[in-house]
């Protein structure tokens, strides 16, 4: 049986069709990812048993007659910086290398009410730091498409266990492009949904005013029935947002649809390949009715300097945690201080420390105002350069990366080399927008994404327009 | 280019302990990046407010009272601790009276 390529509802269809029990399809998983891991190297832990019983659960409902959930049967994985109650979580760090998650992040209770098979946590750049997964303490994750390149990051782990046909869907959390980026990089759908809309309760933070978790599927419609599961108010995210999604099917007949394309997401410094699949892709569209219409989004140049600022500052006070006291690794030393000192220098890697020493500047005195504060005002004048082409069109498309995945090693020379990929993705965290990689086509095999975005928690708008591009 | 000194006093500020071929590195790469920030000098600012998060919220609250619903969580947490005495986590001396 190829459970490889089944959608949520082929799986649901033969389940019901007895065609395999979730116990079978569970145990097909695991043996399936035991042999790709070899390659690919997309988990770090394995929750089999939380998996089987699961899948038991599932298999009693089936027998019993009982309706199916919208998740039963479908198997899972899950960053590893998302809390799963007994699993390790480590986000990628040797310092959280020994802790175990002592509750479920909201996510992943309501992916559990949901009947979700949980198979595993997937690698990561360490602490969410990285474009490449390269940034793991724990060894890199390699690209299924070619294994001698990246799969993106920071979420490379989740967006390679889709693609590799080792789960059907995967959670990730984007800061600045960290589910997009590997989504376009793997070939497939990943999506990073308006601030606010999904909680963070048990996400071990990076950049709080940034942070955002979403689903990752190789079909559009996947990817929706696991943010409808996930999406929701919850009194223990204070910046989660009251709205109600209407979670009808979206339907994808668009015609009229009007695609700003801003001109700064294709000038220099973006790869002739890539730009030749985008512009393909945004012409399909065309032909089958939307309206293309030249935009300028002028403080586009700005953004990633922006970014890099906030996210440092933000993850400088998020990481000030690790300290050894209450969890994770601790080293002993002669007072509190050196015991700090040690535990962090030793427990923390090379691109954490950086960004937590430039958050540390940026946020010091005599800095504060020229960095994090300036960094904030540009922000808003992004919203504005968002809020006016949103008046003259209903999405924002273009490259998701400017590259294409590239090999290991290739980006690490310096630390702005790995910032630029981000250039294109990082935007739409400062505004808190929506945005969707999809699959777009491939350049020399390799996967190419187009990037989508729409106004704030116009998600449905980002499925139709993947529901289209998949039947363009 | 960032002085030795100050990436230094940076460390010490974060609670990092960095080697002396560390310090160096860290000069570099922090100097580069910081160069790179520097676009936004160019920007015009004046008038503009900070924006600190995407969604306007006010201050969320909630009814001051202390929840255990679930005991074993407590024990859980516990249990990451490195050390723990009678209950309660133990450090080194935060407050020395010489």
């Amino acid at each position: 049986m190829d459970i490889q390529n089944l959608t949520i509802e082929k799986i649901q269809e033969g389940l019901l069709a007895k065609e395999f029990s979730a116990l079978e399809l569970t145990e097909n998983a695991l043996k399936n990812i035991e042999e790709k891991e070899k390659d690919i190297h997309a988990f770090l832990n394995l929750t089999a048993t939380l998996a089987r019983n699961s899948a038991k659960e599932t298999d009693g409902r089936i027998a019993r007659g009982e309706n199916l959930l919208p998740l039963s049967g479908v198997p899972c994985s899950l960053k590893d910086a998302i809390l799963v109650k007994g699993a390790p979580c480590t986000a990628g760090s040797r310092i959280l290398e020994n802790y175990i998650a002592p509750y479920d992040a909201t996510v992943v209770k309501k992916m559990s009410e949901a009947g979700a098979i949980i198979i595993g946590k997937t690698n990561m750049d360490e602490f969410g730091m990285g474009a490449s997964t390269e940034n793991s303490s724990f060894g890199p994750t390699r690209n299924p498409h070619d294994l001698r390149r990246v799969p993106g990051g920071s979420s490379g782990g989740s967006a390679a266990s889709v693609a590799a046909g080792e789960v059907t869907l995967s959670l990730g959390e984007d800061t600045g492009g960290s589910i997009r980026q590997p989504a376009s990089f793997c070939g497939v759908v990943g999506l990073k949904p308006t601030y606010g809309a999904v909680s963070r309760a048990g996400i071990i933070a990076l950049a709080s005013s940034l942070d955002q978790v979403g689903p990752f599927a190789k079909t559009t419609r996947d990817a929706e029935i696991l943010f409808n599961v996930i999406a929701g108010k919850d009194p223990l995210d204070s910046t989660s947002i009251d709205h109600t999604y209407n979670l009808q099917p979206t339907t994808y007949n668009l015609e009229g649809l009007r695609i700003g394309v801003p001109k700064e997401y294709f000038a220099k410094g973006l790869d002739p390949q890539v730009k030749e699949v985008v512009e393909n892709a945004i012409l399909k569209f065309q032909s089958a009715g939307a309206t293309i219409v030249d935009i300028e989004l002028p403080n586009t140049k700005y953004a990633l300097a922006a970014y890099y600022i906030i996210n440092t500052s933000e993850a400088s006070a998020n990481l000030a945690r690790y300290d050894g006291v209450r969890y994770g690794m601790h080293k002993e030393a002669d007072n509190l201080l050196s015991e700090y000192l040690a535990t962090r220098g030793e427990g923390l890697g090379a691109e954490v420390k950086r960004r937590i020493m430039l958050g540390t500047y940026a946020l010091s005195e005599g800095y504060y105002d020229a960095y994090y504060v300036k960094a904030q005002k540009v922000r808003s004048l992004l919203k504005q350069d968002f809020d006016s082409a949103f008046l003259k069109v209903d999405v924002i498309m273009g490259p998701t990366s400017p590259v294409l995945p590239f090999e290991f090693g290739a980006k690490t020379h310096s630390p702005m080399e790995m910032y630029l990929v981000d250039t294109y993705t990082v935007p739409v965290n400062l505004v808190g927008l929506p945005a969707i990689s999809l699959p777009a086509g491939t350049a020399n095999n390799l996967p190419v994404g187009l990037h989508v975005i729409a106004p704030a928690f116009q998600e449905h708008l980002l499925f139709s327009v993947g529901e289209m591009l998949e039947h363009l | 280019m960032i002085e030795k000194k100050q990436v230094q006093h940076i460390a010490t500020l974060a609670r990092l302990k960095l080697t002396d071929e560390e310090v160096l590195v860290y000069q570099k790469d922090l100097s580069e990046v910081l160069d790179y920030f520097d676009i936004l000098q160019s920007v015009n600012t004046e008038n503009i407010e900070p924006m600190i998060h995407s969604i306007v919220q006010e201050n969320v609250a909630r009814e001051d009272i202390g929840v255990q619903d679930e005991p074993e969580i407590t024990v859980a947490i516990m249990k990451l601790a490195p050390f723990v005495t009678d209950g309660f986590l133990k450090v080194k001396t935060i407050l020395s009276f010489k």
